[in-house]
């Protein structure tokens, strides 16, 4: 790497243009919303910005109790959502993890390749299958009936009764899947990476030792893949916490989270100064979770990304 | 010692990155058609030596004359010296032929010419008929043998390899240090490679700079530097020693009279200064072993035989004398024979030539 | 042995032989492979019912009916999917031009030179990756709405362009890394100025990482949905909002024609990039 100094001209040719690009249609929005965090809506909603005026009302109020319960939600439906991730994530990295090498890429190259499919349509694609005449239903109405069929030939009552469709849809546990679903790959992808570059010889020393396969598994396998673990955990509780398509589509007025909220500020209740503090909640929440990361990466002689 | 004029003359140069000296106050003249070695452990400094010859690195203070040019503030692209690289550095996107003529390429030398002297060079590495090849398709060796031709069919007034064999295995690299000492006489240009295996060192080069921690500690051929080494470092780090201390008693009839712990005293052979405290030192292949006390004639040491390594051509015999001090002695198996005739235990003398014994005054 | 001995000392209690399998083989055990089956029909099951069903001849969608490709001629004749489609094509070329160049600038700067506060630019210039869409996308809102700037085109593709820089950088700096710099040193040593150093070593070098950053930004910008949602206005629908629009009126197989479609637009893209990447001698991103 060598120093700018030495050859300023060709640094300043390279690094300005996308600089000035990110500073103009990157850094000047956000700090415009910033400012804006601190002013106040207007009969109209107009954004009204005097020095008179300048207060942290607009924090203050993502405490009151309807903003506070979507905020809290937010974030359990973010906790829940990450802990399945590591839940179904974990294993998945694992099995990839430890395939034969003519397997594993395939293996990955099958865990990234719905990720690469858009995110509205992957959210979509739960509709079809949640929804009140969606497949689930419609599989749980053939074993219904197949059921009931059955007991109706060894000359049974119907003992089941009508089918009641489930109602799958529209509400927080749709979310939750839906969350799920969207980021697993964010979980999956840092988890695999750490159990790849595993010297399998730990393991191999811990089994040589006496530990069981559960033993080794809990007091070695996963103690070293902790980075990975946390960049996983962290990357995908960030990205499930900023939802916005996925309570969008899936939720129902139960399941509105921050990300929703955001828009309805920016949208139909037209408060930009309230849509801006929230805005900025979140962020804050982000940056937050990076430096956590970052001290711990920092800790553990990584790199934070 | 006889100097040619030097092609390079390295004049008082340091260079400080930060508050670390990587090479301290140097001065060398390196004489046409030398094959000279900068040797050392990691980290004393002769990579960045190398580095400031070629121009990646420009020294803090000093100066550095190439073919009677001074060369500060003289680009790499503009110095009439060339560079082997550790990593060969053989760019991956081009052929072999391309890689050799690049640098004729870019300099401008006119295509018929160029032709010509790629043909030669690689015909020179034994690497005719590999024109075509990608180096992703070459072994190391062979990517080795395009990073000397691409260096060499520029013609340099000076030719730097820096550690050139340490990417190759062990075979590779005997057959390769011969073939580098065949190339350096056929093309008869200076040779500067640095290194830290005093082997290679030493069989390859005429002259060896011995550096330590920035500063050159001894200068000389590969023999005077084994057989006479100026100092502790130099002689430790070339070759195994057996490290006697002591202090100086006197001068008696042109020999140092010295006191030594675990000896007698003893007077060798010395020309220089010396006196307090110093060392001696006795190569373990110097050392001759009887079971009855040693000639008068000899400095000798008892001790009892407290290990012995068998390497085939010779064992290595580990003594411990009664102060404690281990001495360890080559013998070489010269007789065919599979029974062992010094064993553990086995009380012996070891005893040395006074003309043998290493005065490290350092 | 003795009798003895063999008493002394328990026989290990033994688990059924399984030659073939390994003590770390943990994906050739059963209960493995039941995970990662289960695993993967989460992962596929909704995308691969919606590519299904987009063949399926009724109305219904749920039962199959028999193959039809009808949706796909509606979804061709219908002109404001056709409009969305252009509008995506054209802010996704402009935007990949541009923040290909842009990005690859900045990720050869990031790579190559030490400045002062390099690290806190560094984050900076990842903040774009990392924070919620949603911010930027009321943030860029923001700003068009404050210089009176009407939403459309231009106003998509400026902020396609700003969120993709950092993507291009991050993966050109990512190709860079594995750069040999003595690569560069040899062509100085060899005669060649900076100038001719860089077009004959370190351009051919980076254009793998280049060309892959540029298909990753074309895939950002056709998929991005969130920050166009905030930055388009009428005329300048892209195809998700489009989709976006039709799907909050119903499950049609007409939507699920026009995601396939967009499915394999972008697989494709993708698939493309990963073999530019292979090619270029570097497997993993």
């Amino acid at each position: 790497m060598q120093n700018w100094r030495r050859n300023k001209f060709a640094f300043s040719v390279l690094f300005l243009p996308p600089a000035a690009w990110l500073v103009i249609f990157f850094t000047l929005p956000l700090a415009i919303v910033w400012v804006y965090s601190f002013g106040a809506r207007g009969p109209l909603g107009e954004i009204i910005l005097d020095w008179s005026a300048v207060s942290l009302g607009n924090y203050a109020r993502s405490l009151e109790w309807i903003n506070l319960e979507i905020v809290a939600k937010s974030i359990w439906i973010a906790v829940v959502a990450t802990a399945i991730c590591i839940g179904l994530g974990f294993p998945l990295a694992m099995g990839i993890a430890f395939a034969s090498p003519r397997y594993r890429n395939i293996l990955l190259l099958l865990v990234i390749l719905p990720f690469w499919t858009n995110l509205l349509i992957r959210t979509y694609a739960w509709i079809a299958v949640l929804r009140e005449r969606g497949h689930v239903n419609f599989a749980l109405e053939w074993l219904h009936d197949t059921i009931n069929g059955g007991l109706a030939v060894l000359g049974l009552p119907a003992l089941l009764g009508a089918f009641e469709p489930l109602q799958l849809l529209y509400n927080q546990n749709a979310v939750i899947i839906g969350i799920v679903y969207v980021n697993l790959p964010f979980m999956v992808l840092p988890l695999y990476a750490t159990l790849e570059k595993l010297d399998r010889s730990y393991l191999e020393a811990s089994l040589d030792l006496g530990a069981g396969q559960w033993r080794t598994l809990f007091s070695v396998t996963v103690p070293l893949s902790l980075p990975g673990i946390s960049t996983g955990v962290l990357l995908t509780f960030i990205l499930a916490l900023g939802s916005f398509l996925t309570p969008d589509l899936l939720g129902g007025p139960d399941s509105i989270m921050i990300g929703n909220l955001i828009a309805q500020q920016f949208g139909s209740a037209r408060d930009w100064p309230f849509g801006a503090a929230l805005s900025f909640l979140l962020m804050y929440a982000t940056f937050i979770i990076l430096w956590v990361k970052a001290m711990v990466a920092k800790r553990e002689g990584g790199s934070a990304f | 010692m006889t100097e040619k004029p030097g092609i390079i003359s390295i004049r008082n140069v340091s260079r400080r990155f930060g508050t670390v000296t990587a090479v301290h106050t140097v001065s060398l003249e390196i004489g046409e058609g030398e094959f000279f070695a900068l040797l050392g452990p990691s980290g004393c400094g002769k990579t960045t030596l190398l580095r400031m010859l070629a121009g990646f690195e420009s020294p803090t203070e000093g100066e550095i004359v190439i073919a009677g040019i001074p060369m500060l503030g003289v680009d790499p692209n503009r110095r009439p010296v060339n560079m082997v690289f550790q990593s060969y550095a053989v760019f991956p996107h081009m052929t072999v032929e391309q890689n050799v003529g690049y640098g004729l390429r870019v300099t401008g030398v006119a295509r018929a010419e160029a032709a010509e002297r790629v043909k030669e060079a690689l015909s020179l590495v034994k690497l005719g008929g590999f024109e075509g090849r990608m180096p992703s398709q070459l072994s190391g060796g062979q990517r080795q043998r395009v990073a000397l031709a691409r260096a060499l069919v520029k013609r340099p007034k000076v030719l730097l390899l820096d550690e050139p064999l340490s990417a190759l295995d062990a075979k590779l690299r005997e057959a390769m240090q011969i073939e580098l000492v065949r190339l350096q006489k056929t093309v008869g240009i200076t040779f500067v490679i640095v290194t830290h295996d005093q082997d290679e060192a030493l069989s390859m080069a005429n002259r060896i700079a011995v550096m330590e921690a920035g500063r050159v500690r001894q200068v000389a051929a590969p023999a005077d530097l084994y057989e006479f080494p100026n100092s502790r470092f130099v002689a430790g780090f070339i070759g195994k020693l057996n490290l006697f201390e002591g202090r100086v008693a006197g001068v008696q009839d042109g020999k140092l009279a010295l006191d030594i712990k675990g000896l007698d005293r003893i007077a060798v052979p010395f020309d220089g200064h010396a006196s307090g405290e110093i060392a001696i030192a006795i190569r373990p292949e110097k050392l001759r072993l009887d079971r009855q006390p040693s000639a008068a004639d000899r400095i000798g040491v008892r001790g009892r035989v407290s290990e012995v390594a068998y390497y085939g051509n010779e064992s290595h015999v580990y003594l411990k004398t009664d102060d404690g001090t281990s001495v360890t002695a080559n013998v070489p198996n010269s007789a065919r024979s599979t029974r062992p005739t010094i064993v553990v235990g086995d009380e012996l003398w070891a005893s040395w030539d006074a003309a043998d014994t290493l005065v490290l005054t350092e | 042995m003795s009798i003895s001995t063999a008493t002394a000392t328990p026989a290990p209690r033994l688990r059924r032989p399984r030659r073939d399998i390994g003590p770390l083989d943990y994906t050739k055990r059963a209960w493995m492979r039941l995970l990662l089956a289960v695993n993967f029909v989460f992962l596929y099951f909704p995308i691969v019912a919606l590519i299904a069903f987009s063949f399926n001849d009724s109305k219904r969608n749920i039962t199959w009916q028999g193959f039809t490709f009808k949706y796909y001629t509606q979804a061709f004749n219908n002109n404001a999917l056709q409009d969305a489609f252009t509008n995506s094509l054209m802010i996704a070329a402009i935007s990949t031009a541009v923040s290909t160049v842009l990005g690859t600038m900045l990720g050869v700067a990031l790579h190559r030179y030490r400045f002062p506060a390099k690290d806190v630019v560094e984050s900076w210039v990842h903040l774009p990756i990392v924070i919620p869409e949603i911010c930027m996308g009321v943030a860029m809102l923001a700003l068009f709405a404050l210089i009176k700037f009407p939403l459309g085109l231009a106003t998509v593709i400026v902020s396609h362009i700003a969120f993709s820089i950092p993507f291009v950088a991050v993966v050109v700096r990512a190709r860079m890394a594995g750069f040999d710099l003595s690569l560069e040193e040899a062509s100085r040593d060899l005669g060649a100025n900076q100038w001719q150093t860089f077009w004959n070593v370190t351009f051919p070098y980076l254009i793998p990482g280049a060309v892959a950053g540029g298909l990753l930004a074309l895939t950002l910008s056709l998929d991005d949905f969130v920050i166009t949602f905030f930055t388009s206005g009428p005329g300048s629908t892209t195809f998700p909002i489009k989709i976006y629009s039709m799907v909050r009126f119903s499950v049609t197989p007409e939507v699920n024609a026009a995601s396939t479609i967009l499915i394999v637009l972008t697989l494709t893209l993708t698939v493309v990039a990963m073999a530019m990447q292979g090619r270029g001698g570097n497997k993993k991103i």
